[in-house]
Order: C-alpha cells, then sequence, then structure tokens
C-alpha cells in the first residue's frame, strides 16, 4: 500500500464519519419529537377524538370540531390557491419567461414564499377581519392561502422548466395554438409534480398557527358557519398546551400526533406521485 | 444509382431548379439568432411532392433552414429571418400569417422522438382534432390511416389505449411520424429523423419517406450523408449559412460542381 494511497483511505473514511455524524445529530433530533410526540400523543387517540368537540376543563371530550374547522379552512384554502398558484406558475414558466413583469413577480413571489406566516395573519386581520368585524373560517382560508400560493407558484414553474422544449416544439409543429400546448402536453408531462407542489403546500398550510389566531381564531363548540370563528387544530394546540388542566394537554398531544401524521401522509403520497411522474408515466 | 439515371437529369442540373412544379421558393433568405447571422441569402425551390435534403457541417444553418419553413424560430424572442419563403404564392414570413394554420400545413419531425404524455391514439388524435371536426369512427379510421402510412399499425394496433412513451425509440420516431402525417400537412420537414435511431429503424423509416414522396414535398436535414444520396431527389450543400451548391442529388455526389462540395462528401473537408 502506497503513502499517497493510505493517506487518501483515511481521508476517505474520515470525511465519511463526520457526514454521517452530522446525519445522525440531525436525525435524532428529528426522532426525539416523534418519540415525545407519540409517548405523549398516542394515549389520547381514541375514537372520541373524532366524535366529540372539544371539552371545558374536567369533562371528556374530543377535537372533532376543531378536525373539521382544519379541514375546511384548510380544503378552501387549496381551492383558492391552486387556481391562482398554478396559474402563475404557467405564466412565469411559458409566457413571462425573462420579461420584466415576470422578473418582477418572480421577486415578489419569492419573497412572499419567506414572509414570516404572522405577518401574513397580521394582514388578513386588518384587511379582513378588521373590516367585517369579526374572526371567521373565510378569514383563516384566506390568510393560509396567501401562504400557499408562493409555494404553488414556485412548483408549477420549476415544473414546467423540466419540459423539454423539443416536446413544446412538436406540439407547436403540429399547427396547436399556445394554450393548448399548455393544458394537453406541457402541463400534462408534469402534472405530477405540480400536484406534488399542491400536496406540500397543504402539509404546509395545515401546521400554520399564527396565521389562524388572527383570522378563524378558534371556538369551543361545534360549528359549521365558516363566517364565524372556527375551530381548528392548530390553535386548539397553543391554547390547550399551555392550560393547566391535564386533559386539555393530553388533547393537545393527541391533536399535535394528528396533525404530523396527516403531514407525513400527505408528504409519502407526494412522493409516490413524484416518483411515478419522474418515471414518465 | 448509376449513370443513366445521372443522365436522365442534365437539364435540371443546369438550371439549379428542380423540374417540377416548386411547392416552396426561398428568397434572399436571411436569419439572425441575435446578432449573430445564421443564413445568408439563401435561394432555392423546394420541388412539390420530392425529397429535398440538406446536408453539410454541424451549425452550417441547414435546421435552422428548416426551422424558417414552418416558423419554428418565432417560438423565441431575438430570432428573425429576413426575405421570402413562397407557399402556394403566400409570403408565409409577412406579418399577419396565420402561424398555426402554416404550422399544420408544414408539419415537422424531430432529431429526437418527441411523444407525448398519452396513449398512442391520442398521439395521433390531438392534433387532427385540432383543425377537424370528426366523429369517433371517422377519428379511429384516420389515426389507423396515419398509423398505417407510418409503418406502425401492426406494431401499434393492439396497444392503442397504451402510452407512447413505453414504446422503444424508433417506434417513437414513427409515432412522431405518424401524428405528423396524419393532420394531412403539404409539407413534412424531417429534422435529422434517424439521428437517434438504430440502423434497422433508420432503413424503416427511409423507407416510409420514399413512400411518402408520393403525397408530400419532404424536406430532410440529415449528417448521414449516404442518406441524403439515398432518399432525396434534390440535394443543397450548406457551409457557415451559405448554401453552397443545389442541384440534383445524383449530380451533387457524382460530379459535384464546387470544389467545397466535393471535399465535404469525399470526406476532405477542412
Amino acid at each position: 500500500m502506497t503513502p499517497l494511497y493510505r493517506r487518501r483511505l483515511l481521508a476517505n473514511r474520515w470525511n465519511l464519519a463526520m457526514s454521517l455524524g452530522t446525519m445522525a445529530f440531525g436525525m435524532a433530533f428529528l426522532l426525539w419529537i416523534l418519540w415525545v410526540l407519540f409517548a405523549n400523543g398516542f394515549s389520547a387517540l381514541s375514537p372520541t377524538l373524532f366524535t366529540q368537540p372539544t371539552p371545558p376543563p374536567g369533562s371528556a371530550g374530543g377535537l372533532a370540531n376543531a378536525i373539521y374547522g382544519s379541514v375546511m379552512i384548510v380544503l378552501v384554502a387549496t381551492f383558492i390557491s391552486t387556481p391562482i398558484g398554478v396559474m402563475a406558475g404557467i405564466y412565469l414558466a411559458e409566457y413571462g419567461k425573462d420579461g420584466w413583469l415576470a422578473q418582477l413577480t418572480r421577486f415578489i413571489n419569492d419573497i412572499l414564499l419567506s414572509a414570516p406566516s404572522i405577518v401574513i395573519g397580521l394582514f388578513v386581520y386588518t384587511v379582513y377581519v378588521m373590516q367585517v368585524g369579526h374572526f371567521s373560517g373565510w378569514a383563516g382560508s384566506v390568510a393560509l392561502a396567501l401562504i400557499a400560493v408562493p409555494v404553488v407558484v414556485r412548483t408549477t414553474e420549476n415544473m414546467l422548466h423540466l419540459v423539454p422544449a423539443s416536446l413544446r416544439e412538436a406540439a407547436v409543429a403540429l399547427g396547436a395554438p399556445m394554450w393548448k400546448v399548455i393544458l394537453k402536453v406541457t402541463l400534462k408531462a408534469v402534472r405530477g409534480g405540480v400536484v406534488t407542489g399542491i400536496l406540500l403546500a397543504v402539509a404546509r398550510m395545515s401546521g400554520e398557527t399564527a396565521p389562524l389566531l388572527f383570522t378563524a381564531l378558534n371556538n369551543q363548540f361545534w360549528s359549521t358557519d365558516m363566517n364565524a370563528p372556527m375551530a381548528n387544530l392548530p390553535v386548539v394546540i397553543f391554547q390547550f398546551a399551555m392550560s393547566p388542566f391535564e386533559d386539555w394537554k393530553s388533547l393537545a398531544w393527541g391533536a399535535a400526533l394528528l396533525i404530523t401524521l396527516t403531514v407525513l401522509l400527505l408528504n409519502i403520497a407526494a412522493r409516490t406521485l413524484f416518483r411515478q411522474t419522474a418515471a414518465g408515466r | 444509382m448509376n449513370f443513366e439515371t445521372v443522365a436522365a437529369r442534365p437539364v435540371a442540373a443546369e438550371l439549379h431548379l428542380p423540374p417540377v412544379a416548386p411547392k416552396m421558393s426561398i428568397r434572399n433568405l436571411d436569419f439572425f439568432y441575435g446578432r449573430f447571422q445564421g443564413l445568408k441569402g439563401i435561394n432555392l425551390d423546394v420541388a412539390e411532392r420530392r425529397v429535398t435534403a440538406f446536408i453539410g457541417p454541424s451549425g452550417c444553418g441547414k435546421s435552422t433552414l428548416l426551422r424558417t419553413l414552418n416558423r419554428m424560430y418565432s417560438l423565441y424572442p431575438g430570432q428573425r429571418a429576413v426575405g421570402e419563403i413562397m407557399l402556394d404564392g403566400e409570403n408565409i414570413l409577412a406579418p399577419g400569417v396565420d402561424i398555426n394554420m402554416l404550422r399544420a400545413k408544414v408539419g415537422m419531425v424531430f432529431q429526437k422522438p418527441t411523444p407525448f404524455p398519452m396513449s398512442i391514439y391520442d398521439n395521433i388524435a390531438f392534433g387532427v382534432g385540432l383543425y377537424e371536426r370528426m366523429s369517433p369512427r371517422q377519428m379511429d379510421e384516420r389515426v389507423e390511416w396515419a398509423l398505417t402510412k407510418a409503418a406502425m399499425w401492426n406494431e401499434a394496433k393492439d396497444k392503442l389505449k397504451q402510452s407512447g412513451m413505453a414504446l422503444s425509440g424508433g417506434q417513437q420516431q414513427r409515432l412522431c411520424i405518424a401524428r405528423a402525417v396524419a393532420v394531412k400537412p403539404e409539407v413534412l420537414l424531417l429534422d435529422e429523423p434517424t439521428s437517434a435511431l438504430d440502423p434497422i429503424s433508420t432503413a424503416k423509416i427511409e423507407e416510409l419517406i420514399t413512400e411518402l414522396k408520393e403525397d408530400y414535398t419532404i424536406a430532410i436535414v440529415t449528417h448521414n450523408m449516404q442518406q441524403a444520396a439515398r432518399v432525396s431527389d434534390f440535394t443543397g450543400y450548406m457551409y457557415l449559412g451559405e448554401l453552397i451548391e443545389f442541384g440534383a442529388t445524383d449530380d451533387l455526389f457524382l460530379k459535384p460542381k464546387r470544389k467545397e462540395t466535393e471535399d465535404y462528401i469525399t470526406g476532405r473537408f477542412g
């Protein structure tokens, strides 16, 4: 074994050990979080979680109103943000390209992408909640939509950039107008990736707390009225976890575990879909 | 290729013009990529129902020339063509030309197979549905007709609903040809259609080209000089954006008039 080879071997081992170490360091915290979550939340998981609304302190109850509220608020937010985000992404990738309007839009979108969510909550509080005079589920949806739009714009644009120019040219060469090329060929070629972006945005929205504090607030009772304050999982966690009541704390852990599992599921779904697109199906 | 056939066509070679009606006439065509001039004063006729080939080293402008014939370059800002390209008496470079309509008339097949992310059937129906309204039965017939034209029907008839992307490279390219033929264009532009294919697929496509010229005017760009000699009736040799020589294929290959052409086709280029 030459000295040079020995030195390379050692350097290789050292670097491999270091990168494995840092990976283990990061993973350890993630697993720790999951462990704490399961240890505390698992006992709270029960059928009543889905059937009964949040209880007053000292009595039994579930999270039904908060689950319903979260699902509705996120669903409406998704319906608002998906068309806006996808269409803006299409504009940037297919029409705007390097024009000044596209570059400006991209810049603003990037700012919005990294804007603190509490600022967005405050913004919707000022322009919507204060104007109508009360908190509401709608306001929560608007705030979450503002968080989702930049994510969807970004992924849609990036995905469309992956479409080879040759595919676009082939469709154009048949005499297809631009909008048909986009809808039937380019967007279709990356639909898995675009859906992945939407799912990731949904995952991001379902964990957001700050924007909902200012908009949907919370509701102790079963309510399906989107125009009234509405219960939702993140704010329930926020309130219950800081309360002195043991059964509320337990419910907060249950809610936390529920959100985590949902986000995990969405991520897995997104990844599976994306893999299928990458494989060209 | 023998000397009798060459002798049968001397008039055309001397005139530098095809002995048949021109389908497209290119006059004083300049092309610019931003400031770079990609084509310089091109003049030639593309003969109706004949195969016209363009050969020349990489970057000589042969693909650029092809891409002006259906105005594919219009997709990209900064690229522009100056001059005249007459198609059936209409200048396709003029402002106000319906570019989509033009492309429906002048079809194109590219170097790399580009099946759309949809079924084999829909790959073909996509283009047909753009300009023609027809019943599902008529569409079935058209799809069969186009696949038959592209020598694909036997291989594809049992998997019309399968994704076009699952086919082999050679099959994908023939699907692309079927797709281009299906809209019944008048001119077919082939941009190195076999450069990504194996010899057997290449032979199939060359056969196809010879059959297709009965109905279509074909312009083909190729890196393969044997291919140009095999399939084309007229050949143009291009170099650095200029058309150095243009004439009947047999003449150009057997007795080129210009020294540059001779050097290139005999491999003494440089």
